[in-house]
């Protein structure tokens, strides 16, 4: 039996070619945020205020595209959702179409101990974020300068590519911009990976008593469709925790969705056998299809583990023995 | 009209469990077995339904299972896509004003209607959910087509609307969803609510405090749901819902929710109907998938696992397996249900069925009221 343990991540999916200074700018983010939690977890906080604390951290700073600096929808707007689920009870809370509140992760921590509900969406859940009495800001808080760029960018990737999940049939029909975009084999969600940022935070934490927890908190994906769920705010798909595991996602939405990502890493625990990392291992390469995403996990046993068939994912993990590890690539 | 040639032959043993061939572990190329037919099982919501339910509340709810079950035998039959099958059945669910989905739907705390509902095909595993649906005569079908028609999965509230305005389905006023009867029900869990707030008498030991407090009566009753597979094994699962009565604005249940209130893959499909929160948190219809995938157990084994595992009273479901099982396991009172096989068996159901099982009867008339309501088919919605 191990002492506690904590990995983040970032998102998964990073342009090679991230400038070295952006590159260190996510590492010191991430470390600042790992050494938050590490700070609770030795005062002896509880594995779901761990990471409720540590995703609020993330999505307060904008280097991260969750909270402030997060995503656009196709109208330029911001719509942000999170979810936190503790494995103690296995009692979870969600949020989805957030415009104005500041931490959506806090609000889905709300939903789960102050509604008789597991999941409030849009107007409702702004409506509770109210009640409740959680800092909201303009929406212009969340809309970065850069992202309104991207969003410009987005739409001309996707202006070119129509429907990216729908094979072009006859290959000499495409345009030449067609074909070079399908020589870039780097994208994500269907978008060049110089354009695509990761817009996905978490964090997973087993504490001193053993007790595990995930969070999880999205602007979602740049030039959506209004009204569009990813998997954060899913129970199962972007966070899972029961008292063998907790998991957090992040990627290509769709993807982790239908495979149901972050159940699959604890199911193939509890009914396989497997360890963590193997778990980990077997979902990203079982499980996935062609989708591409990362996800970090800790086990009851003191183990941290991550896997990603991306491009990368910005993580950091450590655990109780010392051992401390910051990454982006493989 | 749909046939009414129903399959009348019980299963000896007269239980919900229909093994179909042999149920012995599928190998490489048993699909193709010519034993193995098309399946089919369909709900209209667990919970608690008092075996005192009074004829006129329980008559018509028969009728419109058997007459459901129809629908979706007559489209196996004529070899439709069980993905076409469980939408299509699902869209007369939708319709009947006796289920909780579509019309009929309960209403939030506000007087409105929210409706979701999720499509899920097993070979491909595409889906598609909608939820906060107000104006869509059939939250099904605009689930179909945000799996069809965007590059998403799920859209919700103000932009699934806007998606249905988009690609012209059928919508209607919101008042068209909302019948007398869920008025009333609404005032009555509203005046439960306040009872409770003041409460200066303790509350019933059975029920734990964080349930009692959430006011739920017959509220969770009646989300909807079919499951099929046809002759080849292909699977697909749908599942469609006004959510709780009394539920706060904006809330989301377990049913739009891939691996929780439906999933479909190569080994099973699965719609589950019962407290949403309870079947969210146990991930309850990727779990019967997962516990065959990982753990090699039966259809009829992993879903008595899962039921066995949420709380008591919280959960029912409906299940098919590539290889021809059917299984309508519930911890409830009691669940709305049909189903029925192509080698002619078929059940229909409110409580467990050794104390009751309803047999399909051709000869027996359904109530004129129902027959009107029904006579346009899927499709009789006017839209003014």
């Amino acid at each position: 039996m191990g002492g506690w343990a904590i990995a983040v991540h970032g998102g998964a999916g990073v342009d090679p070619n991230l400038p070295a200074e952006r590159q260190e700018e996510a590492k010191r983010v991430l470390s600042r945020c790992l050494n938050l939690g590490i700070a609770a977890l030795r005062g002896g906080c509880a594995a779901v205020d761990v990471v409720e604390q540590v995703v609020r951290e993330l999505e307060t700073d904008p280097v991260f595209n969750s909270g402030r600096g997060s995503a656009l929808t196709r109208r330029g707007t911001v719509e942000m959702e999170a979810s936190i689920m503790d494995g103690r009870g296995r009692r979870c809370g969600a949020v989805s179409g957030l415009s104005t509140v500041k931490n959506p992760v806090s609000l889905a921590r709300l939903v789960m101990d102050k509604s008789p509900h597991s999941y409030l969406a849009f107007d409702g859940a702004e409506e509770f974020a109210r009640e409740q009495g959680v800092e909201v800001m303009d929406n212009s808080y969340f809309i970065t300068e850069e992202n309104v760029g991207m969003l410009k960018l987005a739409k001309e990737a996707n202006s070119i590519l129509f429907d990216y999940r729908i094979p072009v049939p006859g290959v000499e029909t495409c345009s030449a911009s067609a074909g070079s975009m399908v020589d870039n084999p780097l994208q994500m969600n269907g978008l060049p990976i110089s354009i695509y940022a990761p817009e996905t935070v978490g964090c997973v934490v087993l504490d001193g008593n053993g007790w595990c927890a995930a969070a999880t908190s999205t602007g979602g994906l740049m030039n959506k469709m209004m009204g569009r769920i990813g998997d954060s705010p899913l129970i199962g798909s972007g966070t899972y925790a029961c008292d063998l595991c907790a998991v957090s996602c992040t990627g290509e939405g769709e993807a982790i969705i239908r495979s149901t990502l972050a159940r699959d890493v604890a199911a193939v625990m509890e009914y396989k056998g497997l360890g963590l990392q193997e778990a980990v291992d077997y979902v990203i390469k079982n499980r996935l299809d062609e989708g591409q995403a990362g996800l970090i996990a800790v086990s009851r046993n003191g183990q941290v583990a991550h896997g990603f068939n991306t491009t990368g994912m910005f993580r950091a993990c450590a655990t109780e023995d010392g051992f401390m590890d910051v990454g982006i690539w493989e | 009209m749909e046939s009414r040639t129903m399959p009348t032959r019980l299963p000896e043993s007269r239980t919900t469990t229909l093994l179909r061939g042999r149920s012995r572990p599928r190998r490489c190329g048993e699909r193709e077995r010519l034993e193995m037919g098309w399946a089919i099982a369909l709900h209209g919501g667990a919970g608690d339904i008092p075996y005192s339910l009074p004829p006129e509340r329980r008559a018509p709810r028969e009728a419109a299972l058997r007459h459901c079950l129809a629908v979706g035998v007559a489209a196996l039959k004529a070899s439709r896509s069980p993905l076409d099958v469980v939408e299509l059945v699902v869209r007369e669910l939708e319709n009947c004003p006796h289920f909780n989905a579509g019309r009929g739907s309960v209403l939030t705390t506000s007087g409105t209607v929210e409706m979701e509902a999720c499509i899920m095909d097993g070979n491909t595993k595409k889906c598609g959910a909608v939820s906060g649906l107000s104006t869509v005569v059939n939250a099904i079908s605009l689930a179909r087509l945000v799996m069809e028609k965007t590059p998403h999965i799920y859209l919700a509230f103000d932009g699934a609307e806007a998606f249905a305005r988009e690609q012209g389905v059928a919508t209607v006023d919101a008042n068209h969803f909302i019948t007398p009867e869920n008025v009333e029900r609404l005032k009555q869990a509203k005046e439960a609510n306040r009872v409770q707030i003041d409460y200066t008498q303790p509350v019933k030991e059975e029920k734990p405090q964080e349930e009692a407090s959430s006011g739920k009566g017959d509220s969770q009753i009646g989300t909807v749901g079919c499951v099929a597979v046809d002759g080849s094994g292909n699977l697909a699962a749908a599942t469609s819902t006004g959510g709780l009565v009394n539920k706060m604005v904006g809330r989301i249940g377990d049913t739009p929710i891939i691996g929780a209130g439906t999933f479909a893959n190569s080994f099973c499909a699965v719609s589950a109907t019962g407290k949403g929160e309870s079947i969210m948190r146990a991930t309850v219809a990727r779990d019967v998938a997962a516990l065959m995938e990982y753990k090699g157990l039966s259809l009829k084994e992993a879903a008595a696992y899962v039921v066995n595992n949420v709380p008591k009273g919280n959960v029912g479901l409906v299940a098919v397996s590539a290889n021809g099982e059917v299984i309508m396991p519930f911890n409830t009172t009691g669940m709305f249900r049909a189903c029925a096989t192509e080698d002619g068996c078929s059940e229909i159901g409110i409580w467990p069925s050794e104390t009751d099982c309803v047999l399909p009867d051709p000869k027996r008339n359904l109530p004129t009221g129902y027959l009107n309501l029904q006579s346009g088919g899927p499709h009789f919605f006017e839209v003014h």
